[in-house]
């Protein structure tokens, strides 16, 4: 039997709904929260999903990519849509990372260089 | 692309496709559509009656789409005849039944299909259409289609499976998007999809790839935006449908390696509501041969009606409004999440 090689595996999204076997109560609460957030409102359900998929690619889930790159396309999303909403992601994880840069800008002056 | 038949594909064979669907159930331990029904407490599916006589006058079409489950294309021969279409109007005749759906192939490349509309006309009844929208620029002959259809008051039911042309030419073949476009606007031209026209013209949009069709109003919204600021063109409705895993999608998912998520997913997305309310109950479909079945699918898989009658010489509505109706597994195609039918959703 080939050795695995990753602790991912997509079938294991399907049990996303069983992480409450040990404590119910509190899965319960988050998936009424979950539902509530995805469905519409002032954004679109559709919108909301654009959203995730971006998020998704920021906090690189594999599952939650899986999920709303479906979720997206399922609701009619052009595939320009998805990749400008990777984009945004993308943009906020890279801006993240250089806009601390102004902290080692101001390091520099400060010693003078 | 030819059709399975003319390949000489074992997905030609309905019997093989019903093997593969009780197969795959099997393995992944998936519930039959019939317990699932009893679970719904809507075991044995009956018909609330017969309102619409789907016809399919035949298997020849202009197109050999991706995703057909008529299997249908240019090399496909078998058409509905004359007296069989005779025999369709003295049952579109009887009183309850509403609507003709007249459906293919491209129903208008049979060459008694004029006469068809024109007769039912006669009687007074509601005409839809299925019509592929490029069958109406594929010759000097199909030219007037489009006015033939107003004169008749025919509503049209297009497929358009996206408001752009990569994933549209991807399932319906290149180039068909943009004759799509042309096809539209010259039957907003006449006044077909324009408001306050008593012309109506639907679109039907169904998933490119393996997945389902999402809300309804949100896709039309979406494809009436776009439709109209890109092209300029209009619509009244669309309708959401799912494919149904037979025939040429079938053969698309197995290929692609999402047969099995694909009938889980739907098996996951069985919605009571839709069940209640699928096509068959108010549908009774007949094939080129004359031949019943409780839908166009059924009647692809050759799942003929059950009961004393078999053809529609043989129309009898009270008969045929208590009949039992025959399920498979292809059958969750219709109630997932919103439900599926020729109309769109059901829930």
């Amino acid at each position: 039997m080939a050795q695995e090689t990753t602790y991912y595996k997509p079938e294991d999204l399907k049990k996303f709904g069983n992480i409450g076997e040990f404590e119910p109560d509190l899965a319960k609460k988050f998936f009424d929260y979950y539902g509530a957030v995805f469905a519409d409102g002032a954004l679109s359900a559709k919108e909301k999903s654009l959203i995730a998929l971006a998020v998704a690619h920021v906090v690189q889930c594999p599952y939650c990519i899986d999920a709303y790159t479906t979720d997206s396309v399922e609701k009619g999303v052009t595939e320009e849509q998805i990749w400008e909403a990777i984009h945004v992601g993308a943009a906020i994880r890279g801006g993240a990372s250089l806009v601390h840069s102004v902290q080692a800008l101001n390091k520099v002056k400060e010693l003078g260089i | 692309m030819r059709s399975l038949l003319a390949r000489g594909s074992e997905l030609a064979s309905s019997k093989e496709q019903l093997k593969i669907l009780t197969e795959v159930s099997g393995k992944l331990d998936l519930p039959s559509f019939s317990d699932k029904l009893k679970e719904a407490a809507l075991y044995p599916l009956r018909p609330t009656g017969v309102d619409i006589l789907q016809v399919n006058v035949g298997k020849l079409c202009n197109q050999t789409c991706k995703h057909c489950h008529v299997d249908a294309g240019p090399d496909r021969r078998e058409i509905m005849n004359r007296e069989t279409m005779e025999e369709c109007l003295v049952a579109l005749a009887t009183p309850g039944v509403n609507t003709l759906d007249i459906t293919g192939g491209a129903p208008e490349m049979n060459p008694n299909f004029r006469w068809f509309v024109e007769e039912a006309s006669k009687l007074g009844k509601k005409i839809m259409i299925r019509c592929n929208l490029t069958i109406l620029l594929a010759g000097e002959k199909y030219r007037d289609l489009p006015e033939f259809f107003a004169e008749h008051k025919v509503e049209v039911v297009s497929s358009l499976p996206y408001f752009q042309k990569r994933r549209t030419d991807a399932q319906r073949g290149e180039g068909v998007f943009d004759r799509s476009i042309e096809a539209l606007r010259k039957l907003n031209s006449l006044g077909y999809g324009i408001p306050d026209s008593d012309l109506v013209l639907n679109l039907v949009y169904n998933p490119v790839g393996s997945f389902l069709a999402g809300g309804q109003s949100t896709l039309e919204n979406d494809f009436k935006k776009e439709l109209k600021q890109v092209y300029d063109v209009q619509f009244n409705s669309l309708f959401a449908l799912s494919n149904m895993p037979i025939s040429r999608f079938l053969e698309s998912l197995l290929e692609s390696g999402n047969l099995e998520a694909y009938l889980e997913k739907l098996v996951t997305a069985f919605n009571p509501v839709a069940a209640a309310g699928v096509m068959c109950r108010n549908t009774l479909s007949v094939g080129w041969d004359g031949s019943l079945y409780d839908c166009d699918f059924n009647q692809m898989l050759d799942m003929k009606i059950e009961g004393k009658i078999s053809k529609i010489s043989e129309f009898n509505k009270s008969v045929l409004d208590s009949r039992e109706i025959l399920l498979h597994q292809h059958c969750y195609g219709c109630t997932a999440g919103a439900g599926s039918s020729c109309g769109g959703s059901i829930a």
